[in-house]
């Protein structure tokens, strides 16, 4: 979403063409793909220049719009990490950032190049190669900067990233700026110590270890500072924030405030991942994550300050392809470093060249739905999930669906609000009772499911448990057919057809979403 | 009396190789091993030895026992 980031402002030709009535149509704090971000953009930077657009169209992370598109890569060549944080186990890895688990392959930057070359080639969307741990790589300085030169050398179109948790970060803007990093993330759960201290048992800074306030004050100036050297710099940075219930839940609206002073240029909220199986400390004493609705209003009660970032799947540090569909997996570096790889960025072109004329296609058709909505008005907003392989369109079976795409519509039109992974309903053919039921509860607070094609069974449970299947619109894009079918739901409330209700809360699956690879 | 790493609280992660200032943590087939000849426990350096305060694993880099007290140089 962020990333559309003035696109109807900024960018020339057709797209700007297209998307200019759009973000007039649906004005500030609305819509995701287009008007709100737009808007946002320039509260906080002003007219956003045309370099920035160009920093932010291609990265999946930084773009929801982009995120359908375009597949980015981690290598796993960071494994030391300088602080410790509760709701990480270092035995097994950071279970809310990048858990490559036990099994995951630490990499030399020799290695990664490798890797990232072979990726390129057979994934022509990757456009942006990340270093994201598994522990801090600005506590692996090393191995991190080297990983990047030679990834600069290699394949100079790629974007390179680097995430952080910011206690080293102010001795290392300058190499990053050397370095030709463009986005970096920080993750800033807190900006008061006291609360820190809460999250983070000690930090390790000037060969010394600190616990307590001492540690999370030392952490959070640090972190501040980073984030203000670096978008002097020009670098684009976003902010992760990982929500704790009862510890920084309310207090990230502070952080947001906090790091929009600071040039963030986007805030990812994530949900605390914590199973008593991941042995973290926060796992271990009952600490539990948020429902998806606690989330969702966190998110909105945000909206104002900095982009909000919605679409993050919380991936792997060893995370490749695009964003909620690794392909880690077929990557393992024995299988890479046997490959016989011809990068050719030629090649890459030519297909991304593809990709912004599909990426064109369905910014279209989103108009082309919202103009339907013209002048009509109506207090009710509903969500609803809808199945898809990505490109914007309905395109996925309700029993292969490894996540459903939560967008919130109203008059003003159709906003991606989330996403909610889930296992997948039908394997070898058969569906699994059980699993249909975690399926329901993960998208029960929405009122339709849209799908390429349903069975039978879960058809009718669906029904049961108050949802509508929607399977019409099979093949077609999402927030075109989301507001057609909006609009057929509005006549029958109309009509008394059917009661307006809200729905209940759903729950975040938390076990899957580590165990994707 | 040298620190050592008890290899299977090890979590491999490196943080303490790069720390050590007598270059004693090395790592030979994805396990690091302190070599107690060069180990000083960072008296004269540092104030707290540094493979114990980076390592994420409490516990996992202990005082050899079986092995005499390092006598800084006086």
């Amino acid at each position: 979403m962020n990333a559309v980031v003035g696109r109807g402002r900024y960018v020339e030709g057709s797209l700007d063409k297209m998307m200019r009535p759009t973000a007039e149509h649906r004005g500030c704090g609305t819509s995701v793909n287009t008007g709100q971000a737009s808007c946002r953009s320039r509260a906080a930077h002003g007219e956003l220049p045309a370099e920035i657009w160009e920093k932010v169209k291609k990265h999946p992370c930084y773009s929801e719009g982009a995120h359908h598109h375009y597949a980015r890569m981690h290598v796993a060549v960071a494994p030391a990490c300088n602080i410790q944080c509760n709701y990480c186990n270092r035995k097994y890895d950071c279970a809310n950032e990048s858990r490559p688990g036990v099994v995951s392959e630490k990499l030399t930057p020799e290695q990664a190049v490798k890797k990232v070359l072979a990726v390129a080639t057979i994934i022509p969307q990757t456009t942006v190669l990340g270093i994201a741990g598994p522990g801090d790589p600005l506590a692996n300085p090393e191995k991190t900067f080297k990983t990047f030169d030679l990834v600069a050398k290699a394949a100079p179109d790629i974007k390179l990233c680097l995430s952080t948790n910011g206690l080293a970060l102010p001795d290392y803007v300058n190499t990053i700026a050397k370095s030709k990093i463009e986005h970096v993330t920080i993750t800033i759960n807190t900006i008061d110590p006291e609360i820190g201290a809460k999250i983070y048992p000690w930090i390790f800074f000037n060969h010394r270890r600190y616990v307590g306030i001492d540690a999370a004050r030392i952490l959070t100036d640090r972190q501040l500072q980073g984030l203000e050297m670096l978008s002097e710099r020009g670098i684009l940075c976003k902010v992760n924030s990982v929500m704790i219930p009862h510890i920084n839940d309310h207090h990230l609206v502070e952080v947001n405030k906090a790091v929009k002073s600071r040039g963030a240029f986007l805030h990812n909220i994530m949900p605390l991942i914590s199973a008593p199986e991941h042995g973290t400390v926060f796992g271990l004493n009952g600490q539990r994550g948020p429902t998806a609705q606690a989330l969702k209003a966190l998110q909105d009660a945000c909206e104002g300050g900095v982009n909000m970032m919605r679409h993050c799947r919380q991936c792997r540090a060893d995370a490749v392809g695009l964003v909620g569909a690794d392909r880690g997996s077929e990557f393992n570096i024995d299988r890479v470093m046997k490959m016989d790889v011809k990068y050719d960025p030629e090649m890459r072109k030519a297909y991304q060249e593809k990709v912004e004329a599909e990426r064109a296609a369905k910014v279209a058709a989103s108009r082309e739905g919202l103009a339907e909505f013209a002048g009509e008005m109506s207090e009710i907003t509903v969500l609803v999930a809808v199945a898809t392989k990505g490109s914007g369109l309905i395109n996925e079976h309700f029993g292969h669906a490894k996540e459903f795409q939560v967008y919130e519509i109203s008059t003003s039109g159709a906003k991606f609000v989330g996403h909610r992974r889930v296992d997948v309903y039908c394997q070898g053919g058969y569906g699994e009772g059980d699993r249909l039921s975690t399926i329901i509860r993960s998208v029960n607070d929405c009122h339709a499911v849209f799908v390429a094609k349903i069975g039978g069974c879960p058809k009718s449970n669906l029904i049961r448990a108050g949802i509508e299947p929607v399977d019409r619109y099979a093949h077609e894009f999402i927030e075109k057919s989301a507001i057609a079918w909006f609009r057929s739901y509005l006549e029958k409330v109309k009509r008394g057809e059917i009661q307006h209700a809200q729905r209940g809360d759903a729950d975040i699956r938390y076990g899957s979403l580590i165990s994707a690879g | 009396m040298p620190f050592k790493i008890i290899a299977s609280q090890c979590t491999s992660c490196s943080a303490c190789e790069p720390l050590c200032p007598n270059v004693a943590i090395s790592e030979s087939a994805g396990r690091f091993v302190i070599e107690p000849a060069k180990c000083t426990e960072c008296i004269g350096h540092f104030d707290e030895p540094q493979c114990v305060a980076a390592c994420p694993v409490d516990g996992t880099c202990v005082i050899d026992t079986s092995l005499p007290r390092y006598q800084a140089p006086s």
